[in-house]
C-alpha cells in the first residue's frame, strides 16, 4: 500500500534511469538526508536532549560517519568487485599521513642534487583530497597482484600492505616531521578561511563528504564501470570473454575504492582523532572495516551505512546500558558482556541472514511491496 | 481494497489464535519498544547526580593484554576516593562521585570514555587520568578547549613539563625524560662515575608507541654528552614476540638495557632475558616495568632485575591501615586484600591522593562545592605538599615533597632504584634527582615547536598566580 511501485509509470529515460527510481525511496531518502543535514544542527542548536550533549556528536556520529565513507570503500573493492582485501586500514593510514605531509608542508631535501623540493603547507580541504589520490595510487600499486592471485590468496597479499605501511609510519621518521614519540598533530582544520572546530562543525563537515561520496559510489557501480566490477566479481573468465579487460576493471576498482577510502582515513585523522600514531590504522581497523561490510551486506552502499552503525555503535549501547539501568556491574564484567552478546549477535546474524543486512532491507522492501497481502 | 483489508485483519486474527493473544503481543511490543526506547534514548541521559558531588572520572582497562598492570592501577585509584568518601566524608563535606570507564589500552575507545564521562556530575570532570600515553596524546587538543586538566602521572607528553604551554596537562612527579636521565645516573654510578659511560653501549627495548618512543631523544642527548653507544630495539604491541630483539641484543652484547614495556610485554622481556642469558642485572626497567606482575612470571629467572622507582614502590604505609579500616573492613575495596600495597596499587593511590590535594587546594580559593575543570586545574598548579602535609596524609616514606608551577608542571623528579630478589622488591640505591640541565634544552625545544604547530602563545608564567 505505502510502497509499491505500481503506477510510476517512467515516460523519460531521465525517469528511467533515475538514481532512485521509486517515488517512495526518494522520499524516504530526502527525510533521511533533511534529519541529517537540518534536523541534528538544529536540535543541537537548540540543546534539545541528547543532540545538545557533545558525545552524540563526538563520540558517536562522527566516528560512524567516517567508518560509514570508509566501509563504503572497502564495498566497492570487496562487495562491488570481489577483492578480498586486508590492507584497508593501511590505505586509510596513507590517506591519514599524506594528508597530514601535505598540510604541513612538505620538504625534501635532495642533497645530491643541490637542491630541495619545497611545497608549502596547502589547505586543509586539498590535502585531505590529494591524500585520497596518495591512497588511490598506493591502491593501485598493491592492486597490481590481483591480477594474478584471487580470493584468500589476495588477502594475503593485500595484508602485506597493511604490514608495509605500519612499518613505514612507524620507522620512517619523515612521515612524522620528525616527531619524537612518533605521534602527530593534525593541522588546524580552516576550510576557505572558516574555522571548523565545534562539534557540531566537524559533524556537518563529514555529513557533506560522505553524502557527496555516497552519491558518486552509488552512481558509479550502477554505470559502465560498476557492471564491470561486477561482471570480474561474479566470473572473471565469463567476463573477459565478454570484453572486459580485468586489468582495467580491478585497478580501477582498487583505485576508486582506496580513494574513498583514504580520504576517510585523513578525515578519521584530522576531524576524529586530531592526534594519532600508526596504531589507530591498524590490522583491526582493516578487520573491522571487512566486518562491517560484510554485516552490512556485500555490494550495498546502504549496507555500508548500516554495518558501520552495527559494529561500531552496538558496541557502545551494550557497553552503556548496565550503568544506564543501574545495574551495578564491574566495567570489566561489562565489557565482557559486550564481547559475548555482540560476539553472539553477529554469530545469529549470519546464520539468519548470511547476505547481511542489506540482504534484510530488500527483504523488507519486498514484504512491504505485498502488504497487506502477504503470501 | 476494502474487502482485502478485512480479510487481511481476519487472516492475522486467526493467525493470533495459534499463539498469543492480542493483549499479550501488545505487551511483548510494548517491552520491546521500552527496550528499544532505553537503548536509543536512555544510554546518553546524564544520571541524576547530587548536587554537591565532585565527580571524577576514572579511565582504566580490566581487560586486555595491558590487565595485568591496569588492574592493580585501577584499584588503588578507585579504593582511594572510597576512603575519602568513607573516612573524611569526601573533600571539605563535598563527597566524590566516581565512574569508572573501559579503555582496554585502546586510543580510539579512550577518546569515546573521554566524551563519555567529561560532562557528567554538576560540574563536569575534575580531572582525567588516562593511564596511556597514547590516549594522553589524543586528548591533549580537547581537554584544553574543554578546559579539563588531565594528570600524567609519571607518563604521557615529556614536553607538557612546560606549563606555558600545556596549561592543561600535568606529568606530576616525573616524565620519561627525566626517567632517562635517572636511570643514566644509576648506570654511572654502578660503573663509578659518568666518565665510566664512554663507549659503553646501552640498549633500550621499548613497546613501539608514543609511550616506549618517548625517551629515545632524551637518550640521544645524554649518549651524546656521555659518549656512550645507544641502541633502540623497538618491540611491537602487545609485546609476546620478542626472540628476534633478544637475539640482537644477543649479538650485540650491550653493557645494559634499559626495558620501556607494559602489560605482557615486560614479563616477556625477562624471560627472554633468561633464555639468552642477558644478565639480569644489566636490565633497568622504567617505573612502569617494576611491578610484581611483570616479574612473577618468570618466576626465578626474574631475580636481580631492576626498575627505577616512581618515588614510592611496594609495601603497607600508615595510609594503607586506614585503606584497611575503611574500605576493606566495609567490605567495599576492589582489590584481592593481599595486593593491596603492591607497586602499582600504590602507584594508583598516590595518582589519586594527588588529584584529591589539588581539588582541594581549588577549593581554597574556589570554595567548598563541587568545582569544574578550570578550577581544578589552578588547584593543581598551585599544589604545594610539605613533607608535613605528606605525613598528615600517611604517605610518609612513599612520597617526597612536591610542588607545581605554571613553569614546571612536574613537580618533582626524584627517583630510586629497586631490584627483585626472587620474592620481593629491594631498594638498592639513594635517590636520584633528574638533571634539569639535561631534560630542559629538549623540552624547551619540542614544547615551543607544539606552540608553534598549535597556535599557542605561551603564557607569561611570572604573571601567573
Amino acid at each position: 500500500m505505502l510502497y509499491r511501485e505500481a503506477g510510476q509509470f517512467k515516460t523519460t529515460y531521465a525517469e528511467d534511469m533515475a538514481i532512485f527510481p521509486i517515488h517512495q525511496d526518494r522520499i524516504a531518502l530526502a527525510i533521511l538526508l533533511g534529519i541529517a543535514f537540518i534536523g541534528v544542527p538544529l536540535l543541537a542548536d537548540f540543546d534539545i536532549w541528547p543532540f545538545g550533549s557533545d558525545y552524540l556528536l563526538r563520540a558517536i556520529l562522527l566516528p560512524f560517519l567516517i567508518l560509514a565513507l570508509a566501509a563504503i570503500g572497502v564495498n566497492i573493492l570487496v562487495g562491488y568487485c570481489g577483492q578480498i582485501s586486508l590492507g584497508s586500514g593501511a590505505f586509510m593510514a596513507v590517506g591519514a599521513y599524506s594528508a597530514y605531509k601535505l598540510g604541513t608542508g612538505v620538504h625534501i631535501p635532495l642533497a645530491w642534487l643541490g637542491f630541495a623540493i619545497s611545497i608549502p603547507p596547502l589547505p586543509v580541504l586539498l590535502s585531505i583530497l590529494l591524500g585520497g589520490l596518495t591512497a588511490a595510487v598506493v591502491g593501485i600499486l598493491f592492486g597490481i597482484p590481483s591480477l594474478r592471485i584471487k580470493g584468500l590468496y589476495l588477502a594475503v597479499a593485500t595484508l602485506a600492505a597493511q604490514f608495509f605501511f605500519d612499518w613505514v609510519f612507524l620507522r620512517v621518521a619523515w612521515f612524522t616531521n620528525y616527531a619524537p614519540s612518533g605521534s602527530v598533530n593534525a593541522p588546524t582544520l580552516d576550510f576557505f578561511g572558516l574555522n571548523v572546530g565545534t562539534p557540531i562543525e566537524r559533524y556537518m563537515l563529514c555529513l557533506i563528504f560522505v553524502t557527496v561520496f555516497a552519491f558518486l559510489a552509488k552512481n558509479l557501480v550502477r554505470g559502465n564501470l560498476g557492471r564491470q566490477w561486477m561482471a570480474i566479481r561474479d566470473m572473471d573468465i565469463a567476463a573477459e570473454l565478454i570484453g572486459i579487460r580485468p586489468l582495467y576493471a580491478k585497478l580501477t576498482a582498487f583505485a576508486v575504492s582506496s580513494f574513498i577510502i583514504g580520504v576517510a582515513g585523513a578525515l578519521w585523522a584530522f576531524v576524529y582523532l586530531g592526534s594519532w600514531e600508526p596504531l589507530a590504522f591498524s590490522i583491526e581497523r582493516s578487520l573491522q572495516l571487512l566486518f562491517m561490510v560484510i554485516i552490512g551486506g556485500l555490494g550495498s552502499i546502504m549496507g555500508s551505512f548500516i554495518g558501520a552503525a552495527f559494529i561500531l555503535i552496538l558496541p557502545i549501547m551494550l557497553n552503556l546500558l548496565p550503568t544506564q539501568l543501574g545495574v551495578p556491574l564491574s566495567t570489566e564484567t561489562i565489557t565482557h558482556l559486550e564481547f559475548i552478546i555482540f560476539g553472539s549477535l553477529i554469530c545469529y546474524l549470519l546464520i539468519k541472514e548470511p547476505h547481511g543486512f542489506a540482504r534484510l532491507i530488500s527483504i523488507g522492501k519486498e514484504k512491504l511491496r505485498l502488504w497487506p497481502f502477504p503470501y | 481494497m476494502a474487502l482485502g483489508g478485512k480479510e487481511a485483519r481476519e487472516n492475522k486474527t486467526r493467525y493470533r489464535k495459534n499463539g498469543l493473544n492480542e493483549e499479550e503481543s501488545y505487551m511483548v511490543r510494548n517491552k520491546l519498544l521500552l527496550a528499544a526506547a532505553i537503548l536509543s534514548g536512555g544510554a546518553f541521559a546524564s544520571p541524576a547526580a547530587a548536587q554537591s558531588e565532585q565527580f571524577i572520572p576514572i579511565l582504566s582497562y580490566r581487560t586486555g593484554a595491558y590487565a595485568v598492570n591496569g588492574v592493580p592501577y585501577a584499584n588503588g585509584v578507585a579504593d582511594y576516593y572510597n576512603l575519602v568518601n568513607e573516612r573524611d566524608g569526601g573533600i571539605n563535606g563535598v563527597k566524590l562521585l566516581v565512574e569508572e570507564c573501559e579503555t582496554g589500552y585502546a586510543t580510539d575507545k579512550g577518546v569515546e570514555c573521554y566524551e563519555r564521562l567529561k560532562g557528567k556530575g554538576p560540574t563536569g570532570a575534575a580531572f582525567f587520568n588516562p593511564l596511556s600515553t597514547g590516549i594522553t596524546f589524543a586528548l591533549t587538543e580537547k581537554t584544553t578547549t574543554d578546559k579539563i586538566p588531565i594528570i600524567t602521572m609519571g607518563y604521557g607528553r615529556s614536553d607538557s613539563k612546560n606549563g606555558a604551554v600545556f596549561a592543561y596537562n600535568f606529568p606530576l612527579l616525573g616524565t620519561y625524560w627525566s626517567a632517562a636521565d635517572i636511570a643514566i645516573q644509576h648506570i654511572a654510578k654502578e660503573l663509578g662515575g659518568a666518565d665510566k659511560l664512554k663507549g659503553k653501549k646501552i640498549s633500550l627495548l621499548f613497546h613501539d608507541s608514543p609511550y616506549g618512543k618517548e625517551p629515545i631523544p632524551m637518550l640521544e642527548v645524554l649518549a651524546k654528552k656521555h659518549g656512550f653507544e645507544f641502541t633502540p630495539i623497538p618491540v611491537t604491541h602487545p609485546g609476546v614476540e620478542q626472540k628476534s630483539q633478544w637475539l640482537a641484543i644477543r649479538q650485540n652484547r650491550p653493557d645494559y638495557v634499559l626495558l620501556w614495556g607494559w602489560g605482557v610485554m615486560n614479563g616477556t622481556a625477562v624471560k627472554e632475558a633468561a633464555a639468552v642469558a642477558y644478565p639480569r642485572e644489566k636490565m633497568i626497567g622504567v617505573w612502569w616495568s617494576g611491578a610484581e606482575p611483570d616479574v612473577t612470571p618468570a618466576g626465578d629467572q626474574a631475580a636481580g632485575y631492576k626498575a627505577l622507582m616512581l618515588q614510592h614502590g611496594a609495601g603497607k604505609f600508615p595510609v594503607h591501615a586506614d585503606i584497611e579500616k575503611y574500605v576493606y573492613a566495609k567490605g567495599k575495596g576492589l582489590s584481592e586484600p593481599d595486593k593491596v600495597g603492591e607497586v602499582l596499587y600504590n602507584r594508583g593511590m598516590v595518582n589519586a591522593m594527588l588529584g584529591v590535594e589539588a581539588i582541594r587546594k581549588a577549593q581554597e580559593k574556589f570554595g567548598k562545592k563541587p568545582l569544574t575543570g578550570e578550577q581544578v586545574r589552578w588547584g593543581l598548579e598551585n599544589l604545594n605538599l610539605s613533607d608535613a602535609r605528606i605525613k598528615e596524609l600517611g604517605f610518609e616514606g612513599m612520597l617526597k615533597p612536591i610542588k607545581i608551577s605554571c613553569s614546571d608542571h612536574e613537580g618533582a623528579r626524584d627517583g630510586r632504584v629497586q631490584q627483585w630478589d626472587g620474592k620481593s622488591w629491594k631498594v638498592i640505591s639513594d635517590w636520584y634527582t633528574a638533571n634539569q640541565a639535561n631534560t630542559e634544552p629538549l623540552v624547551k625545544d619540542v614544547s615551543a615547536k607544539y606552540a608553534a604547530e598549535k597556535n599557542i602563545h605561551p603564557r607569561d608564567c611570572s604573571k601567573e598566580s
